[in-house]
């Protein structure tokens, strides 16, 4: 009885986790699979036909917004690093007591709507707002200049959304160095620059990687801030998909878009892991 | 020819740290000088001011007053990285993205050695600690006493002025750590460089030290070597950190030959050597080491005559295998260990409760702070 008890634990001990996965990932998954393989309009209603047409179809019509997608979120990425190491670096090192209450104000903005906090960025960077009003009153930008509507003002709101989320996985990974190990570097003729270099930021790179997964795929997929900060010229895919579901209803589209999207970022993510070696930076991430 | 310069020398060096807004000190005013090629221990309890001064030879932390000489020439206010000194560190801190060839060859490599000397001298290095074979591997595919040893290989290829050691084998077990004693003073012997070893482990500093300072409170109690911290301690504080000492007081009745006799009653008697500046009636503090101290059941031998002798009662018998360690009631007011070697003798000297009558020679009293 014992027995038959203890091979079975790990099983039932998988069960909830696994029914979550099954439910609320496995079954949308078919569902949107097979959506993205049908054929029809939303009043005669959709059938399933093995439509790859979709796919190639939905290539050829969306794959610039697809490629301006990723290029925006490369470049956010990478300014997601810039920024956010030197934050996490000293909250890490120089935060001290107050370690809490940086972390506490990084993550005091998630208490407001992303959606709202977004739509106040429009309200600062508008023509004659807060901030190019004055600039423009003193004659340093012409009249016509304009931020909004422009691939900055998408990108800027991109990396402000997604800050904490490269902040906080550099962070930690810095938080776990052991300071006398940057001591020994010091010992051993390193100057601050090298250490550095040498010690502290092969360290912290389990933290960006980490950074630039929680990162990169959303930002690639977002849709609201080219909505709300952007114009025609900026339309990422997550907006394209989104109109394709609700307001076209193109139902099969929209999920053929979806997969090409995940395709592509799994794709992506693989070989940037293959890379940098996911294999040592995961040992020294277990360390 | 001038006579050498000490290889680390602290004049007037004091240590004060903030806090809570209040200055602490950690190390007050201390003068040291270590010699060329010395094994030299800072041998204290937690909080006295050890690792802060070993920290000051390394350049960690700046004394609040004073100056630090390396080999003569003032380092005070030089970052770590520009001293010719080199720590190993109290739990390792190897570099835990590289492996065993890359640590030991870091130092090497900021001083922009050519990379094949480095080669020639991380295998030599590796040589000496035994870890040939050992190179790619990284320092948590490794057991403690291979970290150890790569942490002190990565210390002593770059050949520095001196090595500082922080608590090395701390992590150790007690096997092991006997071993790396035995290994760190034969690498100490062949590469000859300084060490400067932190412990508060007493029987380590007795083993390997050249000279030991004992430290409390951030004061150098005494500085001297093994035998004489052992045989005479500077300080009742001294005398019970290192080892064990049976501690007695008591007044001066009188003082003949160099000799002073401290009675207690007309039987039991302490005879201590003391320099001329004793006089009857002086309250003195003795220490006496437990090792030198027979043990009689009935009266004591006629042998005794002229030195202490204290009667008591066992109050404890403890066996340790090598040694049998008895507490006795002593007639001076104090409780006195004495350990007896189990040489010959298999059967145990007394029991408890038993009348015993303890006497040594005079030599083997020593009074404190003289």
């Amino acid at each position: 009885m014992d027995r038959v008890k203890r091979r079975l634990a790990p099983y039932l001990l998988i069960l909830p986790g696994g029914l979550w996965l099954l439910l609320f990932f496995a079954v949308p998954m078919i569902a949107m699979l097979s959506l993205s393989l049908q054929q029809g309009d939303v009043v005669n209603g959709y059938r399933f036909t093995f439509h790859w047409q979709n796919y190639t179809e939905a290539i050829e019509a969306y794959n610039s917004q697809l490629i301006r997608s990723l290029i925006y979120g490369a470049i956010a990425t990478v300014i997601l690093i810039v920024l956010a190491f030197p934050v996490a670096y000293y909250i890490a090192f120089y935060g001290g007591k107050r370690k809490p209450t940086y972390l506490f104000l990084l993550l005091l903005p998630f208490f407001v709507s992303f959606v709202l906090r977004t739509i106040s960025w429009r309200q600062i960077l508008t023509d004659e707002g807060p901030v190019l009003g004055p600039l423009k009153d003193l004659g340093l930008l012409s009249d016509s200049y304009h931020i909004l509507g422009t691939a900055p003002a998408v990108i800027g709101g991109l990396v402000y959304n997604f800050l904490p989320f490269m902040v906080l996985p550099i962070y930690v990974a810095l938080e776990r160095i052991d300071p006398r190990v940057v001591e020994a570097a010091r010992d051993l003729y390193a100057n601050p620059a090298t250490s550095f270099r040498k010690v502290i930021f092969p360290l912290a790179l389990p933290g960006v990687f980490a950074g630039v997964l929680m990162s990169f795929v959303p930002v690639s997929a977002d849709y609201v801030n080219s909505e709300v900060l952007g114009s025609s010229s900026t339309t990422m895919i997550g907006q394209v998909i989104q109109a394709q579901y609700l307001v076209n209803s193109d139902y099969p589209t929209a999920s053929a878009l979806s997969f090409i999207l995940m395709a592509v970022l799994l794709i992506g993510i693989f070989a940037y892991a293959r890379a940098l070696g996911t294999e040592d930076v995961m040992k020294v991430a277990a360390r | 020819m001038t006579t050498p310069q000490p290889a680390i020398r602290f004049a007037g060096v004091h240590k004060n740290y903030l806090s809570h807004g209040e200055s602490v000190p950690a190390v007050k005013r201390m003068d040291l000088a270590i010699a060329q090629g010395e094994f030299f221990s800072l041998l204290g309890p937690s909080g006295c001011g050890k690792t802060t001064t070993m920290r000051m030879i390394a350049g960690f932390e700046e004394p609040s007053g004073g100056k630090v000489y390396l080999d003569g020439k003032d380092v005070t206010g030089v970052a770590p990285n520009k001293r010719d000194v080199n720590m190993v560190f109290q739990s390792y801190a190897l570099f835990p993205h590289l492996n065993t060839y890359q640590n030991v060859a870091f130092g090497l490599e900021r001083k922009k050695v050519g990379k094949a000397d480095i080669k020639k001298r991380v295998g030599e290095m590796l040589e000496i600690v035994s870890l040939t074979g050992m190179e790619k591997r990284a320092p948590k595919e490794m057991s403690g006493g291979q970290q150890q040893r790569v942490a002190l290989a990565r210390a002593l290829v770059n050949h520095p002025r001196a090595l500082l050691l922080d608590e090395p084998l701390g992590a150790l077990d007690l096997k092991l750590r006997q071993q790396m004693q035995i290994e760190l003073k034969r690498i100490q012997r062949e590469v000859g460089i300084t060490f400067v070893y932190v412990t508060h482990d007493q029987g380590e500093a007795l083993t390997m030290s050249d000279r030991i300072a004992v430290m409390n409170a951030g004061v150098i109690e005494q500085l001297g070597s093994p035998r004489e911290i052992y045989e005479r301690p500077a300080s009742r504080f001294v005398a019970g950190f290192i080892g064990t000492s049976n501690l007695v007081d008591g007044h001066i009745e009188r003082c003949e030959n160099g000799l002073a006799v401290v009675a207690y009653s007309a039987q039991d008697r302490v005879v201590v050597p003391v320099g001329s500046a004793a006089r009857p009636g002086d309250k003195i503090e003795i220490s006496v080491r437990p090792e030198k101290i027979d043990l009689h059941r009935g009266v004591p031998p006629v042998s005794s005559t002229g030195g202490s002798v204290l009667s008591g009662v066992v109050n404890e018998v403890v066996y340790h295998g090598t040694s049998t360690n008895y507490t006795v009631a002593t007639a001076a007011g104090a409780d006195f260990t004495v350990f007896d070697q189990n040489a010959s003798n298999a059967d145990d000297l007394a029991d408890r409760g038993d009348r015993v009558f303890l006497t040594w020679a005079p030599q083997h009293s020593y009074m404190i702070g003289v």
